[in-house]
């Protein structure tokens, strides 16, 4: 029977009502008496020297309030980045400056070189129009092999070279890995690109930058996944606003997908023009200037390299990768290809050797990031191809081939410092290939080339490293922040309860999911509670929400907060019930005597709480708040194994996806529906990987793909039909190490399904006869048709 | 400026407006109707779907001017006279057809414009009337089911254990 509240409950969102009438409060929504708008002019030129920037047409234009050049920010800090890698000799990477507006140079193509604030947008824009810009053009760098090889073009002329580091990983292990390889009985080796993306969350970044003069506080309203986040990094290293001066307030956010994790430019931008100007500047992006703004995701190009021995068992893995980090180093970005990446290269595998090499490169493009996975997809990709391919040249199922390597005991420490504490690959293996009837493939694959088409059947397994993070952890490889989570659980006096935490929802349904757990541990409705988020003047301090860290991390700091309560609460009731604390039990809302019918309501304990008459005050404050901080001891490790079937038209080269099943180990699951949700979210963007997506630049460093003109979106008609699509989180490994036992679950289908659907058209294409080994997403019609006609 | 006057939800609007103002603009800025979102500039991502005279119109692609003397609808008029959601949006809910909630108010509008010219839409037909509407979130799967639920057609339940 499906329950109909607390854990395991598809309880419907509450915040679909406001969404669903246009009640819904975005940032673009919010209007601040007064407020001017900010246009900023940027650089249609990929790299060159500025030698001169004519404000004087347009200072004097109709509505203009004042226009900011690089000059008016050279008493404040450029934009931090937050994560330190060390390099493969013990050095630290390569740190460029980032100015808030451009200073001497640009460097990509978007990067903004001067800033109009005005009494409208239009005027803004307009006055931006009547700005001279001059810039001596030079020469481009956008090949990541080719900003290696040569300093002819150096991205940043104080920085040695365009390498940011040359990580490898293990490093101690790479001797022995290069034997293990020598003594191979099988090497399999793969080239491949992972395609560079655009994360495009629907609601365009907006930031409203507020100043009262009379308090001298400031408050940024931003499109932001983390609002705290942005507070620190934007008050203690850009704009030199102490916290207790600045608040940020990230309200309803239109999706983020990791791009709004990041400081930018324009949200520090906004909070100084405020001052400068004495008056609220608001800024709304618009696509295009999303996509030569918001930080990209992905591009990285690889050798990977497998070790297999006799009887096909993994013996060692080898990889190098050009990792892009754009022209600037974004917040997290060089965390990406190195510890979200190099640590999951063991994948669900036992392989006893693993050495990866990460080259981070600065190139004339946009800064790139984290984007949904974030690592994990890229780890993955190469991983499972080279695996696919592995299969095919030693005439074995690649179903077994992976079944034969799996690892089954744990905790298993693998070769790359993490340790999985839970998972059961065969599990997840056995129930996708049930739901994809993989046994009545071939009959489907004879029914496909009686009309003409090829048809293939991809596998796919993978594992990711969520719950993001231990931060002693974190702190040793280079981390310059706490992945901790916080919450205050408030007990108000008639028993409702408001959950303040340092998550913050944009999609994930946080409002319906965390009262759920909460009504489970007390045994009170669900609808008495409520989630409080996403502003730093009323919640604790917080990490927020990336990395499917939400209810692992955010939901264990409220479960510890509760705790607490209960563990309060019970010392109030034991007195109003004149019993003993160790007898007092909580169950079905009340505290009752174990062995007896006495028993006191939870709303006539909370009305005690702060009616303190009859209360034990010599013991216990007044009062029923708690506040819980929890730092996990582990990541958790979600994997699963997804199937795919495509049908290849070898007259066009157009690919459609038949049939798609995944199933997913996510431990226990607290909203089953909103779990769905977030795998066919995620899904759909690992096929907008693999089938559409691309972001794209020539030589010269102009951004081809600026629109949803040029960007392929995934359509509705572009992803599979219903009735052949079936997401599974059934087999269920509870987390080790969490109090709710959870995994996480947002960024599994994006990690998992891009090489499903690869390893789909490589076999339809191999059916065929066509001797394709790998084709690079995505795997648009004329790629496809280009590899089949050799 | 030219003075312009509609009818919007039901109800007289007007506003001064600029010759280039588009009718997203003047809903939003002016009537501070923020349901209406706009999520691209090239008319491609359908955040912005209002009715207009009851068409299905991107509000981000018409001027100001030229919807005046209209009857416009958009997602804040969508509702029961009591409030209560309509049979489209209790679909949406009820199927977790919306995440973040951006594209929602478009799909909505979208959806209610299908649902008007094709009472019975088949899955195919729902998939390639969204053509001018995009997600980013929910892969479409939920909101096609929900779609095809609000036309009184049967679909799997949510997910449930």
């Amino acid at each position: 029977m499906p329950k109909d509240g607390g854990i395991g409950a598809s309880s419907k969102r509450r915040e679909d009502v406001r969404f669903l009438t246009g009640a819904g409060n975005y940032t673009d929504d919010i209007n601040i008496h007064g407020q001017a708008h900010v246009f900023f002019l940027r650089s249609d030129i990929a790299h060159g020297t500025i030698t001169g920037i004519d404000t004087s047409a347009a200072q004097g234009m109709p509505g203009v309030v004042k226009i900011f050049t690089g000059a008016d920010f050279e008493a404040v800090g450029g934009m931090p980045c937050g994560w330190q890698v060390t390099d493969k000799h013990g050095a630290p990477m390569q740190e460029p400056r980032h100015p808030i507006l451009a200073h001497g140079k640009v460097r990509h193509v978007g990067e903004p070189i001067a800033a109009v604030v005005a009494d409208t947008l239009e005027q803004a824009r307009d006055a931006a129009e009547a700005i001279s810009v001059e810039i001596d053009e030079l020469p481009a760098v956008v090949d990541m092999k080719a900003a290696v090889a040569s300093d002819n073009v150096k991205v940043h002329d104080d920085l040695t070279s365009n390498l940011c580091y040359d990580w490898g990983f293990v490093e101690e292990n790479k001797a022995a890995t290069d034997e293990a390889f020598k003594k191979a009985a099988h090497v399999t080796t793969l080239e491949l690109v992972n395609n560079r993306l655009v994360a495009n969350p629907m609601e365009p970044r907006v930031a409203v930058g507020d100043y009262a003069r009379g308090t001298d506080e400031s408050t940024l309203y931003t499109t932001s996944q983390n609002p705290h986040v942005i507070r620190l990094l934007m008050g203690a290293f850009v704009l030199g606003i102490p916290e207790h001066k600045l608040r940020v307030v990230a309200p309803d956010v239109g999706g983020g997908f990791g791009t709004k994790i990041f400081h930018y430019q324009e949200e520090a931008f906004c909070t100084f023009a405020a001052k400068a100007c004495n008056r609220a500047v608001k800024w709304t992006s618009s696509r295009s200037e999303a996509f030569m703004s918001d930080a990209h995701g992905r591009d990285h190009v690889t050798k990977i390299e497998l070790a297999l021995d006799a009887e096909n068992n993994f013996t060692a893995v080898r990889t190098e990768t050009y990792a892009n980090m754009g022209a600037y180093l974004s917040t997290f970005a060089p965390s990406i290809p190195t510890w979200l990446h190099g640590t999951l290269m063991a994948g669900n595998y036992k392989t006893p050797l693993i050495y990866v090499n990460v080259k981070a490169v600065f190139t004339n493009t946009v800064p790139v990031d984290a984007y949904r996975g974030a690592g994990r997809p890229e780890a993955t990709f190469q991983l499972e191809r080279v695996i696919d391919k592995a299969a095919r040249e030693l005439g074995v199922d690649p179903v077994e081939l992976r079944r034969q390597n799996f690892i089954t005991e744990f905790p298993y420490a693998t070769p790359v410092a993490v340790e999985y504490d839970t998972g059961d690959y065969h599990a997840t293996m056995d129930k996708v290939l049930e739901l994809s009837d993989r046994a009545g493939f071939a009959a489907r694959r004879a029914a496909s080339e009686a009309k003409g088409k090829l048809r293939g059947f991809g596998i796919n397994c993978f594992i990711e490293a969520c719950g993001i993070a231990p931060s002693n952890l974190v702190g040793q490889l280079g981390a310059r922040a706490g992945l901790y989570e916080s919450a205050t659980v408030r007990v108000n006096a008639t028993g409702g309860l408001v959950v303040m935490t340092g998550s913050h929802s944009h999609g994930q349904g946080h409002e319906t999911a965390f009262p759920q757990v909460i009504a489970d541990m007390i045994g009170i409705d669900e609808s008495m509670i409520e989630v409080v988020h996403g502003d730093t003047a009323n919640t604790p301090m917080g990490m927020g929400t990336y990395g499917s860290r939400s209810i692992a991390v955010g939901g264990s700091a409220m479960v510890r907060a509760t705790e607490k309560i209960i563990a309060k609460a019970k010392k109030i009731a034991s007195h109003l019930l004149e019993a003993s604390e160790s007898d007092i039990e909580l169950k079905d809302g009340a505290f009752s005597v174990a062995g007896t019918d006495k028993s006191v309501a939870w709303g006539d304990v909370t009305l005690a709480a702060y009616v303190p008459h009859n209360y034990p005050l010599e013991d216990i404050e007044p009062g029923l708040e708690e506040t819980a901080f929890y730092d996990p001891s582990n990541f958790t490790y979600p994997a699963g194994a997804y199937t795919c079937e495509v049908e290849v038209d070898p007259a066009t080269g157009e690919v459609s996806i038949e049939r798609f099943a995944s199933a997913d180990d996510f431990g226990n699951v607290v909203n089953p529906m909103i779990v769905e949700g977030q795998v066919h979210g995620g899904i759909a963007q690992g096929i907008g990987q693999a089938l559409l997506e691309n972001c794209s630049y020539d030589e010269n460093g102009q951004l081809l793909t600026a629109s949803y003109m040029d960007y392929t979106m995934p359509r509705a008609d572009n992803l599979p039909q219903m009735d052949h699509y079936v997401v599974d989180h059934s087999c269920q490994t509870p987390c080790t190490h969490n109090p709710l036992g959870v995994k996480g679950c947002g960024e599994a289908g994006a990690i998992g399904s891009p090489p499903t659907v690869i390893n789909a058209i490589i076999d339809a294409l191999q059916s065929g006869g066509h001797r394709v080994d790998h084709i690079d997403m995505p795997a648009t019609p004329a790629r496809v048709w280009a590899a089949m006609h050799g | 400026m030219t003075k312009i006057e509609m009818n919007v939800n039901g109800r007289a609007a007007s506003g001064e407006v600029e010759g280039r103002t588009l009718l997203s603009s003047f809903l939003r800025d002016e009537l501070r109707l923020t349901g209406t979102h706009v999520g691209c500039d090239t008319s491609q991502c359908g955040a912005c779907v209002v009715h207009v005279n009851g068409e299905a119109v991107k509000s981000c692609t018409m001027l100001a001017v030229e919807a005046a003397g209209s009857e416009v609808t958009t997602v804040e008029g969508m509702a029961n006279a009591d409030g209560s959601l309509s049979v489209i949006q209790q679909a949406f809910q009820d199927h977790h057809g919306l995440q973040c909630g951006f594209c929602t108010p478009g799909m909505v509008m979208s959806a209610a414009a299908l649902l008007k010219e094709n009472p019975k839409p088949s899955e195919a037909e729902v998939r390639d009337y969204l053509e001018g509407n995009i997600c980013r979130c929910t892969g479409y799967h939920n909101i096609v089911k929900a779609i095809m639920a609000a036309s009184g057609q049967d679909v799997a339940p949510v997910a449930a254990e």
